[in-house]
């Protein structure tokens, strides 16, 4: 069997977790950050043979690529259905091992220099390893069941390194919330797959085409979707649609984005990979993965989607527009490409001419993934590029920063990069993607296509203010006479040059379209010119405001706007007070309302109840036990008084 | 002789062992070995089971044995074990023997302390190995009373209150059972007390099946937390020693579901369908109610006890879904809390016996001074939310699962609010675990505190591999158990 080999790729970061877990601590940090980036190294390799194996060989006859299942076993019965777990290769799998290897590869190397001197650097390095075989398993999966358990690994993989600076408040915090806040949405995700399960009998993807079964491998049970259909058809959408909501939850979208700024007090890397390239995106990855049973049976509810992905679109970039710390203004940003993303998964449209799939109705699906893929790249590129300033200044705050290209030119130009590819200029590569999704959502609705296109030129604003507030702007002379900011070692400017490149390129040297597509089907893309020209011009005109508004070492308008709007500023600057709404909610509600009472309930009714029984049967056996006091002369009262009584009551009965 | 009868000959030798002992190092000697000969019998007993069975031994009871005692009521030594009571002995032997490590430091009275540690963990295993009524109620009888001791002596706190409480409620579930008991044998008209007889006859009344299924079912599930009849639950864990905490939240309570679905369900079967909506609805709320009580509480063992009042509640609930996938997913569960809270349990105990406070306000940055006991405390509260790898996972999933089979609406209401429970759990978990072990030391002389002595890693080593090990390969456990479960169902579902 090919691709026989696709275990390790699981194996390995697993065992570098369990050596790193159980004796990292004894290593040195070198061993141990050497383990982790050697393994991970490998598996990057092979991510890359597999997916040049995979993508070089030959379509099936019905033009797609053979959906490859090397490994699938049964890991724990559950009656009629089955837990399996296993390895599926498809378009949109091997893709995802290529962001994630490449990703994860760029941060075990970076964190050499960032994390260098850190305590706990071996544990940092064993959670990298647990996160990245986490996400690996939950891209490979061949069952929803099995991406739902990854799904909580990645979780948990999260929380522990947003909370790897235990000792903070902050840190503890957050990594708590993120926690709750997306296993709150999980439980959704368990519901949908439960119902899902039920009703169609598997939890397997098998409705994925053509598949070729490895030796040894447990063939599907096939999902039975016309049963489901037959059971009711509300019941399906039903299912999408909670499971939906778990893919919100872990994509941060509107309400449930709480978490993703919070996150951002871990480890910058750890951001990185993490809170931009990888885990973020796994709801969007949900939906693409289920996406033909999106398509076929809730087309109505794909506009769900919309709505909420475009709402979180705008508002994420608004208040990306107002934040002061620089990872929070790249949160919010992230937040609002991967809404772009679920974006453009909504807007596809049902095939022509009754087509299921089809490729030009479904723009969309490929320009999502192509979207994943290009925002990973530069995304990661503006993290890692974050960490080199945080690094150097040790400061998050834009106000400590200003002035910074002089000091540090590689960060310098590879965040200008990244920059330009976000907001979508010719030919860096999020201009390919971005556009793709404007168009496919021109196609859908033009209101729709409107608001999109206005939102990419907020996003061209904002990364603009930022790269201006840390490299132009007034310069912090203060700080930086203690403490003069460089540029940061190779280890991290090395990542940093590689993904540049990767976002320089990745736009125009492949077509994206032939590997991933809808149909599964060849697609060549093609731009709209009209939207093409209409989107960079808009784009070049928000940079432009940007820049004449932040580049010079003092800012008028930004202070007029700022004092002629002082409460829309601080009403963006407290996010539009979504994280008070919630405090309010688990704290005041749940917390005072709900677990108190219940806790009262329970001491003093509850347990009240059994004590006063306790306290009845004795106080009862104090009131009768004078009735035995061992004294003659009472018996004898009690006898006597007893047998006439008695003798009086039978004389009377008689 | 039988080998079943060892579990319960063992404990009894061990008993006179440590009535003999002279010192301190004897009784460590004779607890050693004789509970690492317990774990190695219920290991060969596991495994001697899974190849008979693989033989094709397809009888409900394996290793049967029988010998009557009290010849008038018909009552008999009689034994035999299935999947369930298998791991259920497995369970009991993980616990009695990491219980052994955990209170390897005990003081005073060690040897006495031993001596009714190993009478209970007596009645524990004669419990799970017989199959006669009166016999398994006797033994349940003897694993009640030295509670009472262990917890009034050695216990910690409001002790006397809490351990005459605990015993008075269980106590009172006793009485409800041997009503039930007694109405199962004269209505059955059996002249034997032998479950597996007894419910073949499967000729009780369905009348009078409705009299006596609340009397065994809630008799029991006292003991298994059944909610209102919880309330020993947080006094009784949290004035009780590390080690009997550890046994009885990890033993004990399974006592009160194996008796549920052994006793009420299988022998009165039209009645468990008949009333299971009612328990359905307590059981319900027995897991909300106790994950959300537990979210407010500020001593670590009072968390712990609604933690498992709410994960009990989930066992008892999928007992009356009676699906074959939630009643194996029951008894996962079963095994699983075992493992979870006594690796729980002792932990806090450890923890306790250092900062000599239970009071997460005033426990904080743990993780720096003791970084073994807190890396345990986390993988504990990890492997209690559900994270996949570790038991409670695999459990609550064939639970939910299980549950989601019964085709109507009533029981996936149940099953969807039992669901949220999940989200709970991580917030009472999370909020401990960030209270005590991270953030800033709380209290500077907590900095000269030191980390866990080698019998408590060993003992803390153990359990997280046990419950990792079953999180990872549930295959094999859920085979076992599966067996068992459909004879059973196969009477209760006739």
């Amino acid at each position: 069997m090919e691709y026989s080999y696709v275990f390790l790729i699981l194996l390995l970061p697993f065992l570098s977790f369990i050596v790193l877990g159980l004796a990292g601590m004894k290593m040195p940090h070198k061993t141990a950050g050497l383990i982790g980036t050697l393994s991970l190294g490998i598996v990057t390799a092979l991510s890359y043979y597999t997916a040049f194996c995979y993508f070089t060989a030959e379509r099936g006859v019905d033009g797609t690529f053979a959906t490859m299942v090397p490994y699938n076993f049964t890991w724990l019965p559950l009656g009629v259905l089955n837990f399996d777990l296993g390895i599926m290769l498809d378009p949109i799998s091997v893709m995802m091992l290529i962001v994630i290897s490449t990703v994860s590869l760029m941060v075990h190397i970076y964190s050499f220099g960032y994390m260098h001197g850190e305590k706990g650097f071996q544990r940092y390095y064993a959670y990298l390893s647990l996160f990245t075989m986490s996400m690996l398993g939950l891209v490979v999966a061949t069952n929803i069941f099995q991406m739902y358990l990854f799904w909580e690994l990645v979780g948990v993989s999260s929380y522990l390194l947003i909370g790897f600076y235990y000792p903070l408040h902050a840190a503890v915090a957050a990594s708590k919330k993120a926690f709750i806040v997306t296993r709150f949405a999980d439980m959704f995700f368990l519901i949908g797959i439960l119902i899902f399960g039920f009703y169609t009998g598997s939890f397997s993807f098998s409705f994925a085409g053509n598949v070729v079964m490895g030796d040894g491998a447990t063939p599907f049970i096939p999902v039975d979707v016309v049963r489901a259909v037959a059971a009711g058809g509300f019941i399906i959408p039903t299912a999408l649609v909670l499971m939906f909501i778990g893919g919100a939850g872990k994509s941060a979208m509107f309400p449930l984005h709480i978490w993703l700024p919070d996150a951002m007090e871990g480890p910058t890397p750890v951001s990185a990979l993490i809170h931009a390239a990888t885990m973020v995106v796994a709801g969007v990855f949900q939906i693409a993965r289920l996406f033909p049973l999106w398509i076929e049976y809730a087309p109505g509810q794909m506009s769900i989607v919309v709505y909420v992905g475009v709402f979180t679109a705008f508002y994420a970039a608004a208040v990306a527009c107002a934040q002061s710390d620089i990872k929070r203004v790249l949160a919010f940003s992230t937040i609002s490409q991967i809404a772009f993303m679920m974006v453009a998964l909504g807007v596809c449209l049902p095939g022509h001419d009754g087509a299921v799939l089809d490729n030009h109705a479904q723009l969309g699906y490929m320009a999502s993934m192509f979207h994943l893929f290009t925002h990973a790249m530069f995304k990661a590129c503006l993290f890692l590029g974050a960490g080199c300033i945080i690094h150097a200044v040790h400061s998050n705050e834009m106000s400590t920063m200003g002035g910074l290209r002089k000091y540090m030119p590689i960060t310098h130009i590879t965040f200008l990069i990244s920059c330009i590819a976000i907001s979508g200029i010719p030919p860096f590569s999020g201009f390919f993607s971005k556009d793709e999704i404007i168009t496919a959502c021109f196609a859908y609705s033009p209101v729709v296509g409107w608001i999109m296109t206005a939102i990419a030129a907020m996003t061209a604003f904002y990364m603009f203010r930022l790269y201006y507030g840390i490299f132009w702007g007034t310069e912090n002379k203060e700080l930086h006479e203690h403490h003069t900011p460089h540029e940061a070692p190779l280890t991290m400017t090395i990542p940093l040059i590689i993904l540049s490149v990767i976002t320089l390129t990745c736009g125009w040297i492949v077509n994206f379209g032939s590997f991933v597509s809808a149909s599964g089907l060849d697609y060549e893309i093609h731009l709209d010119k009209q939207i093409a020209i209409t989107s960079t011009v808009i784009a070049l005109i928000s940079i432009a405001l940007a820049t004449y508004i932040y580049k010079g070492e003092k800012q008028p308008i930004a202070d007029i706007l700022y004092k002629r709007f002082p409460k829309l500023h601080r009403a963006a600057y407290k996010r539009f007070y979504m994280d008070e709404v919630w405090m309010f909610i688990t704290h005041k509600v749940i917390f005072r309302l709900v677990s108190t009472p219940i806790a009262w309930f329970d001491r003093h009714v509850v347990d009240g109840t059994f004590d006063f029984i306790a306290w009845g049967s004795n106080a009862a056996g104090e009131t009768i036990r004078p009735w035995q006091s061992g004294d003659v002369r009472q018996y004898a009262v009690w006898f006597l008084t007893g047998t006439v009584a008695l003798t009086l009551v039978l004389l009377c009965l008689l | 002789m039988n080998i079943l009868s060892l579990f319960v000959l063992i404990p009894v030798v061990m008993l006179l062992g440590l009535w003999i002992a002279r010192n301190l190092n004897q009784v460590r000697g004779v607890m050693v070995i004789g509970s690492s000969f317990l774990l190695a019998l219920s290991v060969y007993l596991t495994v001697a089971f899974i190849q008979a069975r693989q033989n094709g031994d397809t009888s409900a009871m394996l290793f049967t044995y029988s010998t009557p005692w009290f010849k008038p009521l018909n009552i008999a030594y009689s034994t035999g074990v299935d999947g369930i009571s298998v791991v259920m002995l497995l369970l009991s032997s993980i616990i009695v023997f990491t219980g052994t490590f955990a209170s390897w430091q005990l003081k005073p009275m060690t040897k006495e302390y031993f001596l009714w540690f190993t009478l209970l963990s007596t009645g524990v295993y004669g419990f799970f190995i017989c199959t006669d009524l009166f016999t398994m109620f006797m033994f349940y009888e003897v694993a009640l009373i030295p509670m009472y001791l262990l917890i009034g002596v050695w216990g910690s706190g409001q002790k006397e209150y809490a351990a005459m409480k605990l015993t008075l409620m269980l106590m009172g579930g006793s009485a409800l059972l041997i009503i039930g008991i007694l109405g199962i044998y004269y209505f059955s008209g059996a002249t034997t007390m032998n479950i597996t007889e007894i419910a073949a006859m499967h000729n009780i009344p369905v009348d009078i099946q409705k009299v006596f299924f609340p009397f065994i079912f809630i008799g029991f599930g006292v003991l298994g937390a059944l909610f209102p009849f919880h309330t020993w639950s947080p006094d009784g864990h949290a004035s009780a020693p590390t080690a009997v905490s550890m046994l009885h939240a990890g033993v004990l309570m399974k006592l009160g579901g194996y008796g549920c679905f052994r006793i009420a369900m299988y022998l009165l079967p039209e009645a468990a369908h008949e009333l299971s909506w009612i328990f359905l609805i307590l059981t319900t709320i027995s897991v909300v109610y106790g994950a959300l009580s537990a979210c407010v509480q500020t001593d670590l063992k009072y968390i712990n006890a609604y933690s498992s009042v709410s994960h009990c509640g989930l066992v008892l609930f999928a007992l009356l879904m009676m699906t074959k996938t939630a009643c194996t997913g029951a008894i996962l569960q079963m095994l699983s809390h075992g493992l979870m809270t006594a690796l729980f349990f002792a932990l806090i105990g450890m923890i306790y016996g250092r900062t000599h406070t239970r009071d997460i306000r005033k426990l904080g940055g743990l993780m720096k001074i003791m970084p073994f006991l807190s890396v345990g405390y986390v993988i504990a509260g990890l492997a209690n939310l559900g994270l996949p790898g570790f038991s409670g996972f695999i459990a609550e999933m064939t639970i939910f699962v299980g549950s989601f089979e019964n085709n109507d609406v009533f029981h996936r209401t149940c099953t969807i609010i039992a669901c949220t429970s999940i989200v709970v759990t991580a917030v009472y978990i999370l909020r401990v675990v960030g209270k005590i072990l991270f953030e800033k030391v709380a209290d500077p002389h907590y900095e000269q505190l030191t980390d866990a002595t080698w019998d408590e890693r060993f003992s803390v080593c153990c359990l997280i591999f046990c419950v990792a090990g079953l999180g990872m390969a549930p295959l094999w456990v859920s085979n076992v158990i599966n067996g068992g479960v459909s004879s059973v169902l196969s009477v209760i579902n006739f």
